[in-house]
């Protein structure tokens, strides 16, 4: 690796003005496990500062109330998120992507805030996000601004932070009665992969009418897709395997994949129509229990 | 160009401190600066599992974390398992139940497997399999490993029973 120097402050003033003055050749640390393997394997040759974000208590901090929902500082650690309670009654998609995300030692660092702002198409926690309504808090030399999870990412490994600016935490509202939600992905082996296909999807029922529904993809576009008409076009319908396979079809005809060796075009489109379809199952399941 | 940072730990109980540029990992660290060449490096990019320390309580790849984030940790390496010359249950286990040969996993895997065991004490196949799914063998099939794995639970029940 080229020559670094390494900084940990305290507070997200300090933190964005080191990154304003660095012009683009800073980057904030969160769990590593994306910025080491980038920063050895050349991505980040540019880079000469690294802003470690573990000292500021923001970005540490998990804030649940039954009102007001959850704020996830950006650096929470995959393990501290489906180690908490209330996390997992409440956000139970979240809960998915946390515990496959790379294995154990991976999910003692990699954060939901680095998984975002690392961008890629095959984020595992990006479609549990936007499933769950999140928007992400940013801070810059301007202030702050809040951004919906969906219209975070840009194209692959780019977003819509600019100079100067961080992401601070990710903010959840509170689920209603009624809400289930889940994420799952498609990988050739158990664990330790990135995902084929992934599908984060959300539903609120009444009875056995979805009252509205989220769904996302993962890996499937150069960004994790939200495709909102599934939602408009489900919304008061049965909670059944005809509307389900309609979400499916939807699905299918939204992903625009590419073909490399994990998969083809083909097979990740199919992918998507089965995984949307059973993570809705498994979402409609939780909001029963739930209600 | 700075020069090095000044980093105080504890490692395996003791007071560490050390001096790393900041691009070190804390393997680099440990192996190369402290002395301590038990952890392996088998990839260098969070794979393999061969450098896992226990680091505050949790399992990391030591691969990627930098030398200067320890500052202020509480680190287990290997070398950190056994008590003076008595081999860790474990580590017993892992010989007895022939769960490695050419030996560069197995300071990872008994590492991880000591944590595991430290917070759930019976796992079932299924939980050792996943929890050592950030850990790769290429030469034991896993099959003796996870044999291992669960002769050593044993052996910690019966002796804190
Ligand atoms: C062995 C292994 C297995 C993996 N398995 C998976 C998997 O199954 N699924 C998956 O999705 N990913 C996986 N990953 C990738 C990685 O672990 C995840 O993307 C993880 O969530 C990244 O989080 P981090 O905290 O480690 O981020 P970091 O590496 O610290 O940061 C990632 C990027 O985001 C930037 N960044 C971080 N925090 C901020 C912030 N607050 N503000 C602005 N920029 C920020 C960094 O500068 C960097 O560019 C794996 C990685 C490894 C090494
Ligand atoms: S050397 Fe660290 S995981 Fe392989
Ligand atoms: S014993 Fe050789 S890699 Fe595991």
């Amino acid at each position: 690796m080229h020559w670094i120097d390494f900084t940990s402050p305290h507070s997200v003033r300090e933190a964005v003005e080191l990154l304003n003055d660095a012009n683009g050749s800073a980057r904030v640390l969160a769990g590593g496990t994306d910025l080491l393997v980038q920063l050895r394997g050349g991505r980040f040759d540019d880079v000469n500062l690294v802003v470690d974000g573990k000292n500021i208590p923001e970005l540490n901090e998990i804030t649940y109330d039954p009102e007001g929902g959850l704020t996830l500082g950006a650096a929470v650690p995959c393990y501290r998120i489906y180690g908490n309670a209330a996390i997992s009654r409440a956000y139970p998609g979240l809960i998915d992507s946390a515990s496959l995300i790379g294995g154990t030692q991976i999910q003692g660092r990699a954060s939901f805030g680095g998984n975002l702002c690392n961008s890629t198409p095959s984020g595992d926690s990006i479609p549990a996000m936007i499933a769950h309504s999140a928007v992400a808090n940013i801070e810059g030399p301007d202030g702050h601004r809040h951004v919906a999870v969906e219209d975070f990412c840009t194209g692959p490994g780019s977003n819509v932070l600019g100079r100067g600016e961080m992401l601070v935490s990710i903010s959840f509202p509170a689920p209603t009665s009624g809400f289930g939600a889940n994420y799952m992905r498609f990988i050739p082996r158990n664990e330790m992969d990135i995902a084929v296909a992934g599908a984060g999807t959300s539903v609120v029922l009444d009875g056995d009418t979805i009252k509205s529904a989220r769904v996302a993809l993962a890996a499937v576009a150069p960004t994790p897709l939200y495709v909102s008409a599934i939602g408009d076009a489900i919304a008061g319908k049965p909670a059944n395997d005809d509307t389900l396979a309609e979400a499916g079809q939807m699905a299918k005809d939204a992903a625009t994949p590419i073909t490399d060796m994990r998969g083809t075009i083909e097979y990740r489109k199919h992918l998507c129509d089965v995984l949307t379809r059973r993570s809705l199952q498994i979402a409609i399941d939780r909001a029963k229990e739930n209600a | 160009m700075p020069g090095k940072t000044y980093v105080q730990t504890r490692i395996n109980g003791e007071p560490v401190d050390f001096l790393a540029e900041p691009r070190q990992s804390l393997l680099e660290c440990l192996r190369d600066v402290i002395g301590l060449t038990g952890s392996k490096e088998g990839c260098n990019d969070g794979n393999c599992g061969a450098c896992t320390v226990e680091m505050d309580g949790r399992i990391v790849t030591s691969c990627l974390v930098l030398g200067v984030e320890a500052e202020g940790s509480d680190i287990t390496t290997i070398e950190g398992i056994a008590e003076g010359s008595e081999l860790h249950p474990v580590q017993q286990a892992f010989l007895e139940n022939a769960a490695l040969q050419c030996g560069i996993c197995t300071p990872g895997f008994i590492v991880a497997t000591k944590a595991l065991l430290d917070h759930n004490p019976d796992p079932t196949e299924h939980e050792i399999r996943f929890w050592l799914a950030n850990n790769l063998c290429r030469c034991t099939g896993y099959d003796k490993i996870v044999r291992a794995v669960q002769d050593a639970a044993s052996r910690m029940q019966e002796a804190s029973a």
